[in-house]
């Protein structure tokens, strides 16, 4: 899988240069802190469709950027 | 039905019914092993078994066809001898020819370090029943005479470990040998449906059957067999799941003119490769980092792969690459599978078959099909239950899947 992901400090860069970071949400639903962080420890939303994540520009300027891709067409849908 | 797939697999066709006693989300190997051992081991026959496309063509005809159980924890090292036993049996069993063709597992050291964790996991593979044996150097090279034993220059091979009971079979053969076994049975066999729901009851403790495109289908008993989109039944069902789905990929090279026999596998270097029956040179993997639900490919995996593969077996270097592919892995944190009984009542599950699925068919079938005739968890697969996270009692065996 390719893609170019858009870094708003060195421009288009290609996926190769990132490293992908979660961006943890657990639902609202679940309000026992305990289960909370079970949740955050285990278990996933695992979105089919658009999420929200992080990618750490390692080969590159080294910071943290955040975009919202679509895991289904592989589409960024749009860079935050 | 096209006639392809008519002519490969002979499944009579039913009318779905409107009351089974199981419905199997998921044609693919782990639900056609479930129906398969649920009709022959437990004569529980009135089962549907509902796939999305058509059998074969999902993600069990997406992986690299390895069988092996050398594993490194003693849970899974069971379970996976299991496997492979039921796989010597499964042609026998099933009438049907699937390719098996035990080969051995070579996996290459390339340090000491290496050598000290492998002759560990020969011994322990050794003792739970799966012959195991640690090979020198000058052993390697006269067994695989193409390997390159300075690695480049780089990464020298200073021994080895030959796992036996390593094989490959071909995929669609092995799903469409328990189709048929299982079709053959009286289990029903509908392709192209898609599940769009699940009919829980009032409260959500219960599952009474699924809901789908051609009409809905009532059962006491539902396993979700989904590989890729199990989190999507997890939620009809309101489960939370730990897993993550990722792409896997993986590719062939045109033919070798000469018999390549082991699988052969380094861990440091991360790739294997095995020659399929049609002579080509197969190689994997790569678990992209990313979760994703789509079945594209990319050059930095070849790239990346391809390699490493030379550097340890420079004759690569005259292949061209003929196909790639990817396949869904469904990932779970610990890198174990998640089977059996679920909080849900009546709603049995088998995922997480990360890189470790296409091995696993038989021996998960198997269980999952006791599970669901005895409505206890099977003993082979208590210690991989989705309770196991809430108890912390994780499976983590990471370092047995090969890819990274």
């Amino acid at each position: 899988m390719s893609m170019n992901i858009s870094c708003p400090f060195c421009g288009d860069r290609p996926l190769e240069e990132f490293a992908y970071g979660e961006v943890y949400d657990i639902p609202e639903s679940i309000t026992d802190p305990d289960e909370r962080n079970l949740d955050r420890a285990f278990f996933y939303n695992n979105t089919a469709g658009v999420q929200r994540e992080a990618w750490f520009h390692s080969y590159g300027c080294r910071r943290w950027i955040y975009i919202q891709r679509d895991t289904i067409t592989d589409r960024i849908v749009k860079h935050e | 039905m096209n006639e392809f797939q008519e002519r490969k697999v002979k499944l009579k066709w039913h009318e779905p019914k409107k009351n089974y006693d199981v419905i199997i989300i998921g044609g693919g190997g782990h639900g056609l092993a479930a129906a398969y051992y649920l009709a022959t081991r437990h004569g529980i026959t009135n089962v549907a078994v509902i796939e999305r496309k058509y059998i074969g063509g999902g993600n069990s005809g997406r992986n690299t066809t390895i069988i092996r159980a050398d594993y490194g924890i003693p849970e899974a090292m069971a379970f996976y001898k299991r496997s492979v036993d039921l796989y010597y049996q499964l042609e026998q069993e099933t009438d049907r020819w699937m390719m098996f063709k035990p080969k051995g597992m070579l996996r290459l050291m390339h340090s000491e370090a290496n050598m000290q964790s492998a002759i560990k996991r020969a011994h322990t593979n050794t003792v739970f029943g799966s012959p195991t044996d640690i090979l020198s150097a000058a052993e390697v090279s006269k067994m695989v005479p193409e390997i390159d034993m300075t690695g480049g220059g780089k990464y020298p091979v200073v021994g080895g470990f030959l796992h036996h009971a390593g094989a490959t079979a071909r995929h669609d053969r092995v799903n469409w040998g328990l189709a048929e076994g299982a079709n053959k049975h009286g289990v029903h066999i509908h392709q192209r449906t898609a599940v769009t729901d699940l009919i829980m009851s009032a409260d959500g403790s219960k599952i009474n059957g699924v809901r789908t495109d051609k009409g809905d289908m009532y059962a006491d008993q539902v396993l979700c067999a989904v590989g890729g989109h199990v989190t999507s039944i997890g939620n009809m069902a309101g489960l939370r799941l730990p897993i993550r789905t990722h792409p896997l990929q993986a590719f062939v090279t045109n033919h070798y003119e000469r018999k390549f026999e082991p699988i052969v596998a380094s861990l440091l270097l991360h790739f294997y490769i095995s020659q399929t029956a049609r002579g080509e040179m197969l190689m994997g993997a790569h678990v992209d980092r990313q979760p994703a639900y789509n079945y594209r490919a990319g050059y930095d995996f070849i790239q990346h792969c391809a390699h490493h593969a030379m550097t340890i077996l420079p004759f690569l270097r005259k292949m061209r690459v003929l196909r790639q592919w990817t396949g869904l892995c469904d990932m779970s944190p610990d890198a174990s599978p998640v089977m059996g009984l679920t909080p849900v009542e009546g709603l049995h599950i088998t995922t997480g078959w990360g890189t470790w699925g296409f091995k696993a068919i038989p021996a998960s079938g198997e269980s999952v099909a006791e599970t669901i005739a005895t409505g206890k968890q099977a003993e082979l697969i208590k210690p991989f239950g989705l309770d196991r996270f809430a108890k912390d009692r994780t499976m983590g065996d990471l370092g047995s899947t090969g890819t990274h």
